[in-house]
């Protein structure tokens, strides 16, 4: 049955490389069915087999990361994980990335992305409650980065905003190495009751298979394998790979599946993501230890002339597939009907464990599911460190190079700053480096992006974007859910264990600091072309980093995604492990956010600064230097400081906690103030002595990245129960200042080294990112 | 008493006006479909916020042909109380159950934050436990609340006394960098000529607890649960 038949050889050889297969795998799909495929089933085993859906470059190290723990319900292997959260309810969330689709066409790549990461929570029975993201660009004063923001974040908004789960938190990063490759990461949380959790299965011979939601376009076919090649300046004629989102109909979908699994009617469902039909016929019946049957000629067609190639690759957006029991059909059919959708009966469950794919009861396609899943190509890809490591980790800095004043008057130029003491800032003045620092895009006020997302519809949003981690309540319990994503791709590229290790302490720590004991983390993994040994090496060293700090910290992995292949003309991004960390706050109002409380209040650090400035923001604005190692990390007394945080939090002992890390303890004192009404500070913090330049030491002491540091406020009466609990806990804890006055004031080492007015730090660090939008009024 | 709260496909603030309704105000509520032809004997009708119809032709223009916007006007027509929050709003409009027009904010961008409104009425069943000039802050989330209406609509508005909040600065002053749609005369609530069928774009279901978003939205929902008490205890007497 290989039609079309009499192709000549050259021909083959052409299709497989179209369909980004080698020809080792094409020589495996022919022994594994006995025969040469067909072009419909070559369709479906190169989006099965692409990088994207078969994970084959990426699996034999995920598997090494702990997916285990009391707490967890599912992990990875469903459409999300989920974890436990007490009252007899579970946390069911994921991330997934979208990155090739939105360098292509901003807008409707982010839009989609969120809609898909939807439909992989409420297929497992959740309502979705947050959604998160994580997001990487060029240089935001690079040409076409504004341009690319603005679509992606109006693409986000548009979905998210329209089908009503608000967008509660994420962060933001500004990097050369984006520029042609942007990340779009986005995280959605729901909630289900833990016995009710419905799983992506089919089973029950002759069970009916439904089809429902939108109908079947030509539009992104061949998305997964898009996503599995790198770009080059013919990207851009991808476009027709790229989906268009309707949230819309997804909120219809989200509504008559969530009232559908109310009824106990289903078996199994799934939505229609990558690879879309193929994927979802492919996996619900592997799951089920089954065989789908389904008849092309039914689905529902928004085009003529569709072949059974196209409609079984077509990643049209807002598709369902579901199982349904015998007999309780109607049931399931009437309530999409209530919604106005159409569950079109496609095909029945069989046996057999095959994919048997008809058109008008012609067999077109006929392969094991074994096949696609287990059978799946898996490499063990050779890797090796790239020779740049030992040389970017090399930094002396004695001899830094002589940038400091043009990039601090670069920054601080721009933002016209002053300090309130009506000197003009000096180049290389810590005032200035300060200031920008917090003009630094990356370290700026998110407010311009935020405002733009719904994040407070469903009434649930504690704590709002840009106060640390996003929190939001369970309604019907007094608990509450701390979300955080983080991942520096500085740090990863310096060092990609130990940058990796960073990524799940300070997503777990951002958690811990809401007062959240966390319980359960999501990965995405962005990296270049694992073909190439040394980005292999990143992938392999950040999955090791990662799977020991989830161990030490006792937050297993349900779930995740990887993205490969993110280069632009040969050049990489830095490699970027993003990770979310859910935490659970018993009791919802004792939820903490940064901002500082009250004027009078002690300020208690917790932890010890070193003075690292390796791969530190500081180098980056200051000398345009991204080199040396990144801040070391002891994971126990990462541990014990997080257990301490929870602890302080639920007795009440603390007013606000933040993380130093991005900018260290000046920048994390700075933003303690914002948002306060102006509430100042002074801080005394210790020299350091990691250069012969004093200029050097405490630009190290004040904005150094050494980890595991919390800066608290705490109020004078609980100042010796706080340090006790410390003590107890092991954690290093020492009053270094008091909250009051308008101004920030900086001691180092007795000397005092930065004193600026709050509200004019405020006023740079929340107006600069708006500066590179076109100015509209209000 | 009763809440209707109206659920359009696409409306996605149903469920936070229930939950202000029946578990922080302790009144009865039901969803009403909208499909449904009869309003299950609800004492106040809420259209909510969301994106009805997807929204993608004019905002509200497709909800107004809905079946229970029959019943819906013929309650008001009668003197009922009924409150468009956001979509609802919007959709008073379409239905033409309030005058003017929303057009896209001048930002040209959806906003989602706090503003601070100035009560200007408090003879209508939802503002009516306000007090006149006090500042209420309360949340927005929209891309289309810029109230537009022409000239000799806006004067006739403002002579009945129909603006019923304003955006203001924190102290109640009208500003128009306070102003974050670009909506006319700062409006951000109206109500019609007979006082009972009143459209805010902002969110009091969104601001009636401590925990989230403060309570300053607590004042709409207490005006509402005390007209209807008031109503209900005349009827007694």
């Amino acid at each position: 049955m290989s039609e079309p038949s009499g192709v000549e050889t050259a021909d083959v050889a052409r299709l497989i490389e179209r369909h980004g297969l080698t020809a080792d795998e094409y020589e495996r799909i022919v022994q594994f069915l006995g025969r040469e495929p067909n072009l419909t089933e070559l369709g479906i085993f190169s989006v099965m087999w692409s990088e994207h859906c078969s994970y084959k470059s990426s699996r034999v190290h995920l598997k090494t990361l702990p997916t285990e723990g009391p707490q967890v319900l599912q992990g990875p292997g469903e459409n999300a994980g989920a974890i436990d959260i007490g009252d007899g309810l579970a946390a069911v969330f994921k991330i997934e990335s979208h990155n090739h689709p939105s360098f292509i066409e901003p807008y409707q790549g982010a839009a989609t992305g969120v809609g898909g990461i939807i439909r992989d929570i409420f297929t497992m029975g959740a309502r979705p409650i947050a959604l998160l993201n994580s997001l990487r660009f060029g240089a935001l004063d690079a040409p076409g980065t504004p341009r690319l923001v603005e679509g992606v974040v109006a693409g986000i908004a548009g979905y998210g905003n329209s089908i009503g789960i608000p967008t509660v938190g994420g962060e933001i990063a500004f990097e050369p190495s984006y520029a042609r490759n942007p990340l779009v990461n986005v995280f959605c949380l729901g909630i289900a009751k833990a016995s009710d959790i419905i799983k992506g299965v089919a089973s029950g011979v002759g069970n009916a298979v439904y089809y429902v939601g939108a109908k079947t376009g030509r539009d992104g076919i061949h998305g997964a394998t898009m996503a599995s090649a790198e770009f080059d300046e013919k990207s851009a004629e991808k476009r027709p790979a790229v989906q268009v989102g309707d949230p819309f109909m997804e909120k219809l979908l989200l509504e008559a599946c969530l009232e559908v699994m109310r009824t106990d009617a289903l078996v199994g469902i799934q939505d229609m993501g990558a690879a879309g039909l193929t994927c979802s016929t492919t996996e619900m019946g592997s799951r089920g230890g089954a065989g789908i049957e389904i008849d092309v000629s039914l689905v529902p067609q928004r085009e003529r002339g569709m072949t059974p190639y196209e409609i079984m690759l077509s990643e049209s957006q807002e598709r369902m597939l579901l199982v349904a029991k015998r007999g309780r059909e109607a049931e399931i059919e009437r309530i999409f009907e209530k919604w106005d959708l159409h569950a079109v009966r496609i095909g029945e469950v069989t046996s057999d464990g095959v994919l048997r794919v008809r058109n008008r009861g012609t067999v077109v396609a006929e392969i094991p599911n074994r096949a696609l899943t287990d059978e799946a190509p898996l490499y063990r890809r050779p890797f090796s460190e790239p020779e740049y490591v030992r040389e970017v980790q090399q930094l002396d800095l004695d001899a830094l190079p002589d940038r400091s004043a043009k990039a601090f008057a670069l920054q601080a130029g721009a933002a016209r700053l002053e300090t309130a003491g009506a000197r003009r800032l000096q180049p290389g003045d810590p005032n200035t480096a300060l200031l920008a620092l917090l003009a630094s895009p990356t370290i700026a006020s998110k407010r311009w992006v935020y405002r733009q997302y719904d994040h407070m519809v469903r009434t649930n949003t504690i704590n709002l974007p840009g106060l640390g981690a996003g929190v939001v309540r369970v309604k019907g319990t007094d608990r509450a859910l701390a979300l955080s994503l983080d991942g520096n791709g500085r740090y990863v590229y310096l060092d990609p264990y130990r940058g990796a290790v960073l990524a799940v302490a300070e997503a777990a720590r951002n958690v811990a600091c809401a007062g959240a004991r966390p319980l359960g983390a999501t990965n995405c993994l962005n990296f270049g072309n694992p073909e190439r040994p040394s980005i292999m090496w990143q992938f392999a060293k950040a999955v090791e980093g990662i799977g020991a700090a989830c161990r030490a910290l006792g937050v297993p992995i349900t779930g995740g995604n990887v993205s490969l292949y993110n280069e632009t003309d040969g050049q990489a991004i830095y490699p970027t492990p993003i990770v979310g960390v859910v935490g659970l706050l018993e009791h919802a109002d004792r939820v903490v956010s940064r901002r500082f409380r009250e004027s009078g209040d002690a300020i208690v650090l917790l932890g010890e600064g070193r003075g690292e400035l390796g791969g530190s923001e500081y180098l980056k604005v200051a000398y345009d230097v991204v080199r040396g190692t990144p801040p070391a990390i002891d994971l126990a007394a990462e541990r014990a400081l997080q257990e301490l945080l929870v602890a302080l939090a639920d007795e009440r002992l603390i007013r606000s906690a933040h993380d130093c890390s991005d900018g260290g303890i000046a920048v994390a004192a700075a933003e303690c103030c914002f948002d306060t009404g102006g509430i100042g500070a002074e801080l005394s913090i210790d020299d350091v002595s990691v250069a012969r330049d004093r200029d050097v030491n405490d630009a190290a002491a004040l904005f150094g990245e050494s980890a595991s540091r919390v800066l608290l406020s705490v109020a004078p009466d609980d100042v010796s129960g706080m340090l006790q609990r410390a003590a107890k806990a092991n954690v290093p804890a020492r009053v270094i200042g008091q909250t009051g006055g308008n101004r920030l004031r900086l001691v180092v080492g007795g000397r005092p080294i930065v004193d600026v007015m709050v509200d004019e730090a405020e006023r740079i660090w929340s107006s600069s990112i708006d500066k590179h939008f076109v100015r509209r009024v209000a | 008493m009763r809440f209707g709260i109206v659920v359009f496909p696409g409306s996605n603030c149903d469920e936070d006006a229930f939950h202000a309704a029946k578990e922080v105000f302790r009144q009865d509520a039901e969803y009403l479909w909208h499909k449904d032809t009869d309003l299950r004997g609800a004492d106040v009708v809420i259209l909510p916020g969301g994106f009805a119809h997807g929204d993608y032709l004019r905002t509200g223009a497709m909800a107004r042909f809905s079946p229970v916007m029959g019943p819906v006007r013929a309650f008001a027509e009668r003197g009922g109380p009924v409150l468009g929050i956001c979509n609802g709003f919007q959709i008073l409009l379409e239905a033409g159950m309030l005058p003017g027009a929303m057009l896209r904010n001048r930002s040209l961008k959806y906003r989602c934050e706090h503003v601070h409104l100035r009560v200007e009425q408090t003879e209508t069943p939802f503002t009516m436990a306000a007090r006149a000039g006090e500042v209420l802050r309360i949340p927005i989330g929209h891309g289309e609340g810029n109230y537009y209406a022409p000239p000799d609509l806006l004067a006739s508005l403002e002579k009945n006394r129909q603006v019923v909040l304003r955006y203001t600065d924190p102290a109640g002053r009208l500003d128009d960098a306070w102003n974050p749609n670009g909506s006319l005369n700062a409006i951000a609530a109206i109500c019609n000529e007979t006082r009972n069928v009143v459209g805010m774009m902002p969110h009091p279901e969104r601001a009636c607890e401590l925990l989230v978003g403060g309570v300053d939205g607590r004042r709409i929902f207490e005006s509402i649960v005390g007209a209807m008490q008031t109503v209900a205890t005349g009827a007694r007497s």
